[in-house]
């Protein structure tokens, strides 16, 4: 198996969380490697974006390790938690740019942070950022101004600025329309393109996780129930990937579970 | 019944506890980080903040803290006149307005004045940035909130408060001279005469250092409100309330104290 041997770039292990006696993340474990798109899959409430938080260093887990780089967030000194977070880029859901400050300034704000270019390069820089998500001519705008759609690639730009090695979206397309949201994986897959870099993605929708996804990671009430290929999700014959793909409201689905299992009982009780 | 009572006082004595374990600790953070927004040692992007911090804490506040203080120093010479006229003693007004102005009125009237203009303004800021995930994009970002939004709010407020409390002190002053003008014809020369005899540098002094202490509740506590908002935006106007409620019952706590220090200590 070649897959195996290649490092991860994120290494999650054993991670278990609880929010008030809840178990929200119940033992995931999970390898994403470097240069690959990982595509965290899984319905409202399954926990994923609690995992997206914790791969990012926001929250520290109860029990278990994640490393980035071989580094594990939670006991790392506060220079390598630093020197970490630099290397990640983050489009939030809510894009959370600073609406105290420009949409340039929003872009240069890590540059200025965190090197000590000249304000001319960081100008440049900012504006090659900006050309890169089409928002050239939006610099001087206030994030106010700008579109939904608009909104979330000021902030994948600004998430750009330190050229990270990963790069974290958080519901890339929610509360988008489809050609905006589709407008939004083809950047995506150019970034990914352009610059190679590691690139996790939470979703909810199907088509966009196709679109754009190397692997991808099934979550259902804190646990992982499929790690795979597009294909080997595509194929896969477990209920709750089948009731996602397929649109299945709940219900139905213990049915179906129900059914299966009279079926089962009464074969085997007539043999 | 007597266990609900004293689990009913067990909590409140734990969330107190705890209020003032994350101040404490907020504190100690904060100082650390005031190195890094001190002009020419430290950050300049932060000096930036804290010049632009303290034209909106201190320079903005200018005239509400003078009018206040010159109201407040004209009702004070005018109830301490209505009973010392009585006595044949009305030039003790001067007295009066100057010592209770430099020793109290002037420290307590400009830290209620910024409490409820700026506290409640930090903890609003804070929290709205909370709610629209700005702090965590910042944290992602590897930015230190304390460091990024409250430091540089905290070196504003150590310069600015006393600054205002200097503005109060002596806009009270100004006033105890209006009205003695108006009453008794007392020319401004002899009044400053009259308040430079009356007030002693360690009456100033102590007042400063008290605006200090004001500065450090001002700030922390509408930090703190704004850091811990959970929820939506009816939560940040809960939050700037309770910084303002907050701040001031704590700053006229602290101005207890030190009175009662300064008091002993001068016996």
């Amino acid at each position: 198996m070649q897959e195996t041997t290649i490092d991860p770039v994120i290494s999650v292990k054993d991670v278990v969380v609880s929010y008030d006696g809840r178990r929200v993340l119940d033992g995931i474990n999970l390898d994403i490697r470097r240069g690959e798109t990982m595509v965290l899959l899984g319905g409202s409430g399954s926990g994923k974006s609690t995992l997206l938080r914790h791969i990012i260093g926001l929250e520290r887990p109860d029990a278990g390790r994640i490393l980035v780089n071989g580094i594990d967030l939670a006991t790392s000194v506060q220079k390598d938690l630093k020197r970490i977070r630099r290397s990640i880029g983050v489009a939030f859901q809510n894009p959370a740019l600073f609406n105290s400050m420009s949409v340039e300034d929003n872009v240069a704000l890590p540059l200025r942070e965190h090197t000590e270019l000249a304000e001319s390069t960081i100008s440049l820089m900012t504006w090659m950022k900006l050309v890169v998500v089409g928002l050239a001519d939006f610099g001087s705008h206030s994030p106010r101004d700008l579109s939904g759609g608009m909104k979330k690639r000021a902030a994948i730009a600004r998430a750009l600025a330190l050229d990270p090695e990963i790069l974290v979206f958080d519901e890339p397309s929610a509360g988008l329309d489809p050609i905006v949201a589709a407008e939004l994986d083809e950047l995506i897959l150019a970034l990914k393109h352009a610059f190679s870099m590691t690139l996790v993605v939470v979703t909810h929708e199907m088509p966009s996780a196709f679109r754009i996804a190397d692997r991808m990671a099934m979550l259902y009430q804190g646990s992982l129930i499929e790690v795979g290929t597009k294909d080997q999700l595509r194929s896969s014959n477990h209920p709750r990937i089948r009731q996602f793909f397929d649109r299945v409201p709940d219900e139905v689905v213990k049915n179906a579970v129900i059914d299966s299992y009279f079926e089962r009982y009464l074969k085997e009780g007539l043999q | 019944m007597i266990t609900s009572v004293l689990e009913y006082l067990g909590n409140s004595t734990l969330r107190h506890l705890e209020y003032v374990g994350g101040l404490t600790m907020q504190l100690r953070a904060a100082a650390g980080s005031l190195g890094q927004v001190l002009p020419v040692v430290g950050n300049r992007n932060r000096w930036r903040s804290v010049i632009r911090q303290m034209l909106a804490v201190g320079v903005d506040a200018f005239p509400m803290v003078g009018i206040m203080a010159m109201c407040s120093g004209f009702i004070l010479a005018m109830q301490g006149a209505s009973e010392l006229r009585q006595f044949g003693a009305i030039k003790l007004v001067v007295d009066l307005v100057s010592i209770g102005f430099t020793r109290e009125l002037g420290p307590l009237l400009a830290a209620i004045a910024v409490s409820g203009r700026s506290g409640s303004a930090f903890s609003a800021e804070i929290g709205s940035m909370v709610v629209t995930e700005e702090i965590d994009v910042l944290r992602t970002m590897a930015l230190d909130p304390i460091e990024f939004l409250l430091a540089p709010k905290y070196l504003a407020m150590l310069i600015a408060l006393p600054c205002l409390t200097i503005l109060s002190n002596a806009s009270g002053i100004l006033a105890g001279w209006l009205f003695m003008r108006f009453s008794t014809e007392m020319a401004l020369g002899v009044y400053l005469r009259d308040v430079v005899q009356a007030i002693a540098l360690r009456d100033v002094v102590t007042g400063l250092i008290k605006s200090l202490a004001f500065a450090t509740i001002i700030v922390q506590v509408g930090c703190l409100e704004g850091f811990r908002v959970r929820g939506g935006p009816d939560a940040v106007g809960r939050s700037a309330t309770a910084a303002v409620v907050k701040s001031t019952f704590l700053v006229i706590l602290a101005d207890l104290g030190f009175t009662a220090i300064f008091y002993l200590v001068g016996k």
